[in-house]
């Protein structure tokens, strides 16, 4: 790439990051500090942070490759990524503040007194913030490949390295800037270049996103083939590529149709129809389940509710966090349409995440504006490893370092975050050829299929029993496991199998529902004694506490 | 409007207590049934059983009710699509329909939802509140 701009921009990011680590390492003093910042931050804060560490690669990168790749359909991502906003708002925020528990773990215990429970909860806590984990050191190394050309191990060894150091030193305080202010990175880094790019695309006389004679290169361009796929050159030549292969196409020449992606301009612009694809719609129906109630299970969107200091003020907190989160989500969307007309080689050579980082530089040539541009989003990115890295591995840390370690100590906690790190990272060195965005897709579905029927059970029925949450998180959550399992590491499949292994949670959570509430009707003699007790808890307002 | 007690939950720094002139028959005479209610409510008596049912119930209503909308509103969008496709070649200032909808319109849509779900919701809480701290008429 040769732009000189993004290493510094890069390291600035990360300079900062640790900066006000530091500068909030000297007000955390004890434990409670360490895990939930005191509880005594405002609600603009803390939702600038919620905001800051949930947007993720898989929203700053993934969704704009996936707009440029498949069009309209998936842009129930974004959609879908703001309105589990909504769910936690409706069922979840204020009662889950009340209720006082740290962690999803404490929740489980509090709620239903049981230890075995807690430690299965704290499994699936584990489970779902690595499961998320992986993707984002994966997008740091792959980012970083693409804008200065280091190793794919650089970007995700660095990610790590700091957010471990930083978690491990600051605690949840330091992390609660930090985040704040990635959000404002973020929004800002993908905000000021969308508007170069329309100018841009103005100047350049509106070109068509969706040309009758389907898409074509604006200018020569050399493809190194990514990702193994079938090509269809205009001339009716059917050609398979491997990765490293390079083609050549003059500036005119038409896109060929590249196999899994919606080349045609009908498939991309309008959404799947009745008739021609049932599964379709069932992988649809199944995306807007697991993002619309994934989100309330997310590990490290759970703990920041404690840092609200009551009831009403998680909800307001949660519904400013709705209104920046949508504010973000309204621009990946452009860039993977303007994607279409200045980038469309990422097509052909399958890295489609890249579209973010490389759209400025494509559109606006090499110039000094264009070059600038591409360093401030290539620092967004950052922004989005870090931020969210950092939440995943604190809310990973507080689980591993009181329930396993055992122990509520600062060193118990420092220890555990250097475990919930390490782990991840050889993960995510092992295993480059995952689909960032697909796995972020399945962590999703686990937490939709585990935490979010417990959750909602626990806090709005009484019958709810810890038999009847074990069996519902073990057979939902476990489905959905499976079905994770099954996609990363099995065979490839094709048909209904592969709908329901890539896209579970239209069965899994529905699953899971059914199972807690059936088992829990089946031995409601363990209904907890001080039920009544909890409801009193959760539900009413602060002002009556005595 | 509710009496401010203090906040279990915030850890910062609460002014002491304003020094106060303590005249036991005041004392005795105001909120006495209030205070009952909130002594039922804390010891689980039947009564403050049945008040947390019933906000409990109001707020669950409350946040279905508002799912439904969403569900109709957001979730009948793939639907609709997929049974009269003639919809998605619609467009608005050169924008397919569905692009719009799903790309800009459903943000607004969704925080909408959730503005009126606070309000009401912080209803009924003042309901239930005032409901618990009524005077005797």
């Amino acid at each position: 790439m040769g732009n000189d701009f993004v290493v510094p921009a890069i390291v600035a990011v990360t300079l900062v990051t640790v900066g006000i680590g530091f500068y909030g390492l000297r007000l955390a003093r004890t434990t409670s500090d360490f895990l939930v910042a005191s509880r005594a931050i405002s609600p603009t804060w803390n939702a600038a942070a919620i905001g800051g560490e949930y947007l993720s690669a898989a929203s700053f990168l993934g969704i704009a490759g996936l707009v440029l790749k498949y069009g309209v359909d998936v842009l129930w991502y974004p959609v879908g990524f703001a309105a589990g906003y909504l769910a936690l708002l409706l069922f979840v925020a204020a009662p889950l503040r009340r209720s006082g528990a740290f962690t999803l773990p404490d929740f489980c215990e509090l709620r239903l007194g049981s230890r075995r429970l807690r430690i299965l909860a704290t499994a699936f806590v584990i489970f779902i913030g690595w499961l998320y984990l992986v993707p984002q050191l994966q997008g740091a190394g792959l980012t970083l490949a693409t804008v200065a050309g280091s190793p794919y191990p650089v970007g995700a060894l660095l990610v790590a390295a700091v957010v471990t150091a930083n978690v491990a030193l600051g605690g949840m305080r330091a992390i609660t800037f930090v985040q704040a202010f990635q959000y404002w990175l973020k929004l800002t880094a993908l905000a000021v270049p969308v508007i170069f790019l329309a100018l841009q695309w103005q100047a350049d006389g509106r070109p068509a996103v969706t040309p009758p004679d389907g898409p074509t290169f604006r200018a020569a361009t050399t493809v190194v083939v990514e990702h193994r796929a079938t090509l269809t050159l205009p001339d009716g030549e059917i050609r398979e590529v491997r990765p490293g292969d390079e083609l050549t196409f003059a500036a005119g020449d038409p896109v060929p149709d590249v196999s899994g992606v919606a080349a045609d301009a009908n498939d991309w612009l309008l959404p799947s129809a009745a008739g021609d694809d049932d599964r379709g719609l069932f992988g649809t129906y199944s995306l807007i389940l697991a993002t619309f109630l994934g989100t309330m299970g997310l590990p490290h969107v759970l703990v920041r509710f404690y840092t609200n200091p009551d009831g009403a003020a998680a909800r307001r907190t949660t519904l400013v966090v709705l209104a920046l989160v949508g504010a973000f989500y309204l621009l990946p969307t452009l860039y993977g349409v303007l994607g279409r007309i200045y980038t469309p080689q990422l097509l052909v050579s399958g890295q489609t995440d890249a579209v973010v980082v490389l759209l400025p530089g494509a559109a606006l040539g090499d110039g000094t504006v264009g070059r600038l541009l591409a360093a401030l989003v290539s620092a967004g990115a950052f922004a989005a490893f870090l931020s969210t890295s950092s939440g995943l591995l604190t809310s990973v840390a507080g689980v591993i370092s009181t329930d396993v370690l055992g122990r509520g100590s600062v060193r118990g906690f420092r220890l555990a975050t250097v475990i919930a790190g390490a782990v991840p990272t050889v993960l995510a060195l092992h295993v480059s050829g995952l689909d960032v965005s697909q796995v972020v897709g399945l962590a999703f579905a686990v937490a939709a299929s585990s935490f979010c029927p417990l959750l909602v059970l626990g806090i709005w029925w009484r019958g709810l029993t810890d038999l009847g949450a074990a069996a519902g998180v073990l057979v939902g959550g476990g489905a959905a496991i499976g079905a994770v399992l099954v996609t990363v590491l099995g065979p490839p499949l094709s048909g209904w199998p592969a709908t329901l292994t890539t896209q579970p949670a239209a069965w899994t959570v529905p699953l899971a529902f059914t199972v807690m509430v059936a088992v829990s009707m089946a031995t409601r003699r363990r209904a907890p004694v001080d039920v009544a007790a909890t409801m009193l808890r959760l539900h009413t307002p602060e002002a009556l506490r005595m | 409007m509710a009496k401010q007690l203090p906040d279990v939950g915030s850890g910062g720094a609460v002014p002491p207590p304003r020094r106060a002139r303590i005249v036991l028959a005041e004392i005795t005479r105001q909120d006495t049934r209030a205070e009952r209610t909130r002594a039922e409510l804390a010891q689980q008596t039947q009564v403050g059983e049945a008040l947390v049912r019933g906000l409990v119930r109001a707020q669950l209503a409350l946040a279905l009710r508002l799912s439904l909308v969403v569900a109709i509103g957001l979730g009948g969008l793939p639907w609709l699509f997929a049974i009269a496709p003639s919809l998605g070649r619609t467009t608005i200032g050169g924008v397919n329909l569905p692009w719009l909808l799903l790309g800009v319109a459903s943000f607004p849509f969704l925080i909408g939802v959730g503005w009126a779900y606070v309000r009401l919701a912080e209803r009924n809480e003042q309901d239930f509140t005032d409901l618990v701290q009524r005077p005797e008429h």
